[in-house]
């Protein structure tokens, strides 16, 4: 039983696949255009990845490992048709509104991520549970960038008017555009919170998938080939310690190179660097 | 107007009016995953356009002479993962044993390209909005080359990007999602030009 809480609080909290793992972002980005909407999509994500994690965890045991990739894609699938035509009969304008992003569900990272390292290795009713953990933290994450984008773009939470925002709001935010910035700000906080529980010693989970910026986690890319990426060309891969260290000095030279020369005509980012540099001593004193 | 003014139109209209990552937002992973040199990022793009006509092309004609007249078009979204799966690793053996030369700077990327979203999705977007065949490969062909500019600016980008005093906490992909929003930005100037 406590496994099985366990799991719930896994996907809803310690790797929450939104804002942790930072998986599935095509739908993050395309159907959060309302609060409503986000939800409707975690909700159909949420079902199918209970149903297909049900699924495959019962079937693991018959499933050959060769082929288990595409055995996977077949179970997803077939859900999602379900799915689909559930939503066409029952949920009309939802169905309407979240167009092609519904049978999309079936190439949605997380689902096939949880199928391989969870349900393909664990019995039904914790991979049950790891589903809905996952799901619901899934929807949570679309619903909290549905409500952003909403309030910025439209004035509005679920479809309620605010008054006053509902004067100012700013278009973009509900159109293409506000999806990547707002994601961008979104990822921008979490780099803080990874960095503050880093330095309390008790790390996040790495962030998986694309925005991990290389595809050698991405699962999807060992579908059907069972080729992994970091074998087919080592080069491709960035040497992740390389790429965190270098900017590191970099900064600190420049933070330094600014504060001695304020005269010159970079006054305003001397500025905006030597209060990053004081925000990151002071980041420094107190986890001290 | 006649039916191939249409094709122009609807090669424009997916390429760029609608480009398929920057206001579709499909076949993300490997927009933000492999752009980090204009080379690989172009790279990328021709192993997308390589597969996205191919697979809108029999992905329809599946579609058109399979599924249609045996009333299974509900089976769509099964029938067209697996095909373009099957797909992949078909063109990417063919490469292998009959153009060495094309697989050797294409191939890394077809396993990438596999379960990518851009390509179901443009496989489900041609029986949506009811294209024939010759119109399927326009728009695949055309949403792949949407891909490709909207990768290789990215590259060139980030680039430059390398080179500027981001603060820390944007470091990564937050500039690059952020970027992508100014780039999104941009083409939403597009819209209403068809």
């Amino acid at each position: 039983m406590n496994k099985n809480i366990e799991r719930l609080v896994n996907g809803l909290w310690k790797e929450n696949p939104t804002f942790v793992l930072m998986l599935g972002m095509c739908p993050t980005l395309a159907v959060t255009t309302s609060a409503i909407n986000g939800i409707g999509m975690g909700l159909s994500t949420t079902v199918v990845l209970v149903l297909s994690n049900i699924m495959i965890s019962a079937l693991r045991k018959l499933i050959p490992d060769r082929v288990r990739m595409p055995a996977f894609i077949v179970v997803v699938a077939s859900f999602v048709t379900i799915v689909q035509f559930l939503m066409q009969g029952f949920t009309p304008s939802l169905y309407a509104s979240l167009g092609i992003y519904i049978p999309l569900i079936v190439v949605n990272c997380i689902i096939l991520g949880r199928a391989e390292s969870y349900a393909s290795k664990n019995p039904v009713i914790p991979s049950l549970f790891d589903g809905v953990g996952m799901g619901l933290g899934f929807t949570v994450g679309l619903t909290f960038i549905g409500i952003v984008r909403e309030v910025l773009g439209n004035g509005s939470v679920f479809d309620i008017a605010i008054k006053p925002l509902n004067d100012y709001h700013i278009t973009l935010f509900g159109l293409a555009p506000g999806a990547f910035i707002v994601l961008g700000f979104l990822v921008a906080v979490m780099n803080v919170v990874r960095r503050k529980m880093e330095a309390k010693g008790r790390p996040l989970p790495e962030v998986q998938g694309c925005l991990a910026g290389d595809c050698t986690t991405c699962t999807l890319s060992t579908a059907c080939t069972g080729k992994s990426m970091v074998h087919v060309k080592p080069e491709e891969i960035p040497v992740n310690p390389k790429d965190v260290a270098k900017p590191v000095p970099n900064t600190n030279v420049e933070v330094k190179h600014a504060d001695n020369q304020h005269n010159t005509e970079d006054v305003e980012e001397a500025g905006r660097a030597s209060s990053y540099a004081d925000e990151m001593l002071e980041g420094k004193g107190e986890d001290e | 107007m006649s039916y191939f003014t249409g094709l122009i139109l609807l090669l424009v209209a997916s390429a760029i009016v609608n480009n398929v990552v920057l206001s579709q937002f499909l076949g993300l992973c490997p927009f933000l995953g492999v752009s980090k040199k204009v080379e690989t990022a172009a790279g990328m793009g021709g192993a997308v356009i390589f597969v996205i006509t191919i697979a809108s092309f029999v992905a329809s004609l599946i579609y058109k002479y399979v599924l249609a007249p045996t009333g299974f078009e509900y089976m769509q979204t099964i029938v067209f993962i697996l095909v373009i799966a099957a797909l992949v690793q078909f063109v990417e053996m063919f490469l292998k044993k009959s153009v060495p030369a094309l697989y050797e700077s294409l191939g890394v990327y077809l396993p990438l390209i596999t379960t990518n979203c851009a390509v179901l999705g443009t496989a489900i977007n041609n029986v949506t909005n009811n294209y024939d065949i010759l119109e399927s490969v326009i728009n695949g062909f055309g949403v792949a080359v949407g891909f490709t500019i909207a990768i290789v600016i990215m590259a060139g980008i980030r680039e430059k990007i390398e080179y500027n005093d981001i603060p820390e906490t944007f470091k990564g992909s937050a500039i690059v999602l952020i970027t992508a929003g100014l780039m999104a930005m941009a083409f939403l100037g597009f819209s209403g030009v068809i």
